[in-house]
């Protein structure tokens, strides 16, 4: 009972993860992950040697997890011969998304619409890694209405660099690239009008950059223009 | 604004102008007198110079739905174009999830979309489940449906009351609001909250269905039925309301897939996507419903569309409760939520658009980015192309067609 359990949920949804997980009962040495970055799952086959059929543990993925694989398709098949070992296509939990150097920006955007029919810009965010020498990941997620798929476009910027802008490849990203603007201090060029949009034109700092702390304001606007000493 | 006779109708459309036909010809007209190119695009090249006015509408006025401010250039009452000043209701969602846990985090989404808080609570558990990669159980994705679709109308209750509202008709928000209470009832007996529910917890349900929910449902089910022809028997084939909203706010299909609209307003210009249908999460495969769509992608095709769905709504819950299914109603999931080194993204068709969640987890307990997409904050940027040659008194339709909850749209 406890192991029955122990399956979280009847099958695992993603597909990424669902082939190594339904490959591993037949290979009996467990080592056969399709990437070996992962330590692979030790301890697993112990219990499930006996009452394995067909669910099959979807090994409670906390200890070691998915891992992402290499993500093959005639999409990333193409732009690789097109601009080599600048573009990686990688696959997590089912979800695709390419790794671009930043260089490539406009032009891999523009050809994913024009070319492959990703017309629809979900949304445009970035990450910080303040650890990193080049700090931020500019995310664009893609959907292709056509294709009925979604993709992700990830590429590493320095603070301070700046990245052209997509709006005149998808019109939405007049505000979502403000808003990156707004949380990181992210600088488009190209953008016809990029300034803040949810905090005040003249706020300092950049919220959601990993050295602003949660508690931190821009006090000298707080007190200038809403006349309290403090925010908080 | 109840049945409209000959004569009101004659004056109020004379009043309420939003007949575009004759301001268009009136903008021809001067065209000829003036020999200037008098277009949007060139507003300076306007036969009179001194028409052009500025004025402020918000953030304080009860027909923006809240806190937005929207500043129109005017040549006398012809919209030229709008900028959106937003961010009055901004509180840093996005920071603070960064510095909470997963399960801490998850009483806050509730609070973006506050008219539809279930909806944003299901998409957040999914997204987390996915991180995870853990499945809820099929109870709770049943009653996750049922929660959800109930709110999903009574959230388009709540934009039809006020929308009607806006544009002047006073009773439907009457009625709406009446019938809305009995969806707010079942939450509340559910769990205890009647808008910011916190309905969903990771992996599941935190609470089992109360004795005599399925009943209460179906009864709510035959109830509104009616309730909804109700409604449009005030409004579908008004002559005011037709007036005021055909051939308002229009935006087509190309424009609203290139603004990155999403929901009822891109159904309403004639692209049939859902994502219930798209990419079905939850239990939404096994269901039968319809994707209601539009053809002109005016205010009066949102409406359509959004009648419709609410109707549809009905039938997806009238198939879930008949057929909830026994078992559990929690996933396994470990006690302190720590998913593996990661990024996500998922979405969900809230009664706005999609609703989306990308989140980037560091291994630890508390995610290391979580990125709200938010639909009614890309929503709110077609107004501008939606505006543009209407008159002022458009803009409030037309801010109410769009149908935004400023909550989210800050964050």
């Amino acid at each position: 009972m406890a192991e029955d359990a122990k399956t979280p949920a009847p099958p695992p949804p993603p597909e990424g993860e669902k082939k190594p997980s339904a490959e591993m009962p037949a290979a009996p040495v467990s080592n056969a992950p399709v990437k070996p970055v992962a330590p692979a799952p030790p301890a697993k086959p112990a219990v499930p040697a006996d009452s394995t059929t067909p669910p099959k543990p979807a090994a409670p993925a906390k200890p070691t997890g998915p891992v992402p694989l290499l993500w093959s398709s005639p999409l990333v098949e193409k732009y690789r011969s097109q601009y080599g070992t600048a573009l990686e296509g990688q696959t997590y939990l089912g979800q695709n998304y390419l790794t671009v150097k930043s260089e490539l920006i406009p032009n891999i955007l523009r050809l994913l619409r024009d070319e492959e029919q990703f017309d629809y810009c979900v949304d445009i965010t970035a990450v910080h890694y303040p650890k990193r020498e080049k700090q931020f990941d500019v995310v664009w997620i893609l959907y292709s209405f056509p294709r009925n798929e979604r993709l992700r476009v990830t590429t590493q910027i320095a603070d301070g660099a700046s990245i052209p802008s997509s709006v005149s490849i998808w019109p939405t990203a007049n505000w979502l690239e403000r808003e990156v603007y707004d949380m990181f201090g992210i600088q488009f060029d190209g953008h016809p009008d990029l300034k803040r949009i949810l905090l005040p034109d003249g706020w300092k700092g950049f919220p959601l950059r990993k050295d602003y702390g949660i508690l931190q304001q821009d006090k000298e606007w707080v007190q200038i223009n809403l006349g309290i000493e403090s925010g908080q | 604004m109840s049945a409209p006779t000959g004569e009101d109708t004659k004056n109020i459309s004379h009043l309420a102008p939003s007949n575009r036909e004759n301001s268009d010809q009136g903008e021809t007209e001067r065209k000829n007198v003036g020999g200037n190119d008098l277009t949007f695009e060139n507003p300076d090249k306007t036969y009179l110079d001194s028409n052009e006015l500025i004025i402020n509408m918000g953030p304080q006025h009860p027909a923006t739905h809240g806190v937005l401010r929207v500043i129109l250039k005017l040549d006398g009452e012809k919209v030229l174009g709008t900028e959106c000043v937003i961010g009055y209701l901004h509180r840093g969602v996005e920071k603070i999830a960064e510095n909470r846990t997963y399960t801490m985090f998850n009483p806050y989404v509730d609070r973006m979309d506050y008219v539809a808080a279930v909806s944003n609570g299901l998409g957040y558990c999914e997204a987390v489940e996915k991180l995870l990669n853990v499945e809820a159980t099929p109870r709770a994705k049943y009653i996750r449906v049922i929660l959800t679709e109930l709110n999903r109308i009574a959230s388009h209750q709540l934009w039809l009351g006020t929308h009607a509202l806006d544009i002047g008709a006073m009773t439907p928000l009457f009625y709406t609001f009446r019938d809305r209470e009995e969806i707010l009832k079942i939450f509340e007996k559910y769990c205890g909250a009647r808008l910011t529910t916190h309905a969903f917890r990771i992996g599941g349900c935190q609470y089992e269905t109360y004795a005599g929910f399925e009943k209460e449902v179906k009864n709510f089910l035959t109830f509104v039925a009616p309730k909804i022809d109700e409604y449009e028997t005030l409004l579908t084939t008004n002559r005011i309301w037709m007036e005021r909203t055909k051939n308002v706010g229009v935006i087509s299909a190309a424009d609203a897939i290139a603004l990155g609209v999403t929901g009822p307003v891109l159904r309403a210009s004639g692209v049939k996507w859902d994502l219930r249908k798209a990419q079905p999460y939850a239990a939404y495969s096994e269901f039968d419903f319809e994707i209601p769509v539009g053809t002109n992608g005016d205010t009066y095709d949102r409406y359509l569309v959004r009648m419709a769905e609410m109707r549809q709504s009905l039938r997806i819950i009238e198939q879930a409760v008949n057929s909830i299914p026994e078992g559990p109603i929690m996933a396994k999931v470990p006690k302190v939520i720590k998913p593996p080194v990661g990024e996500i993204y998922h979405s969900i068709e809230s009664p706005k658009g999609e609703l989306g969640y990308f989140i980037v987890s560091d291994g630890s307990t508390q995610p290391y980015r979580l990125r709200v997409r938010p639909p009614s904050f890309v929503n709110l940027q077609a107004l501008d192309i939606m505006v543009r040659g209407l008159l002022v008194a458009d803009v409030v339709a037309v801010i109410g067609t769009i149908d935004i909850v400023l909550g989210e749209v800050d964050r």
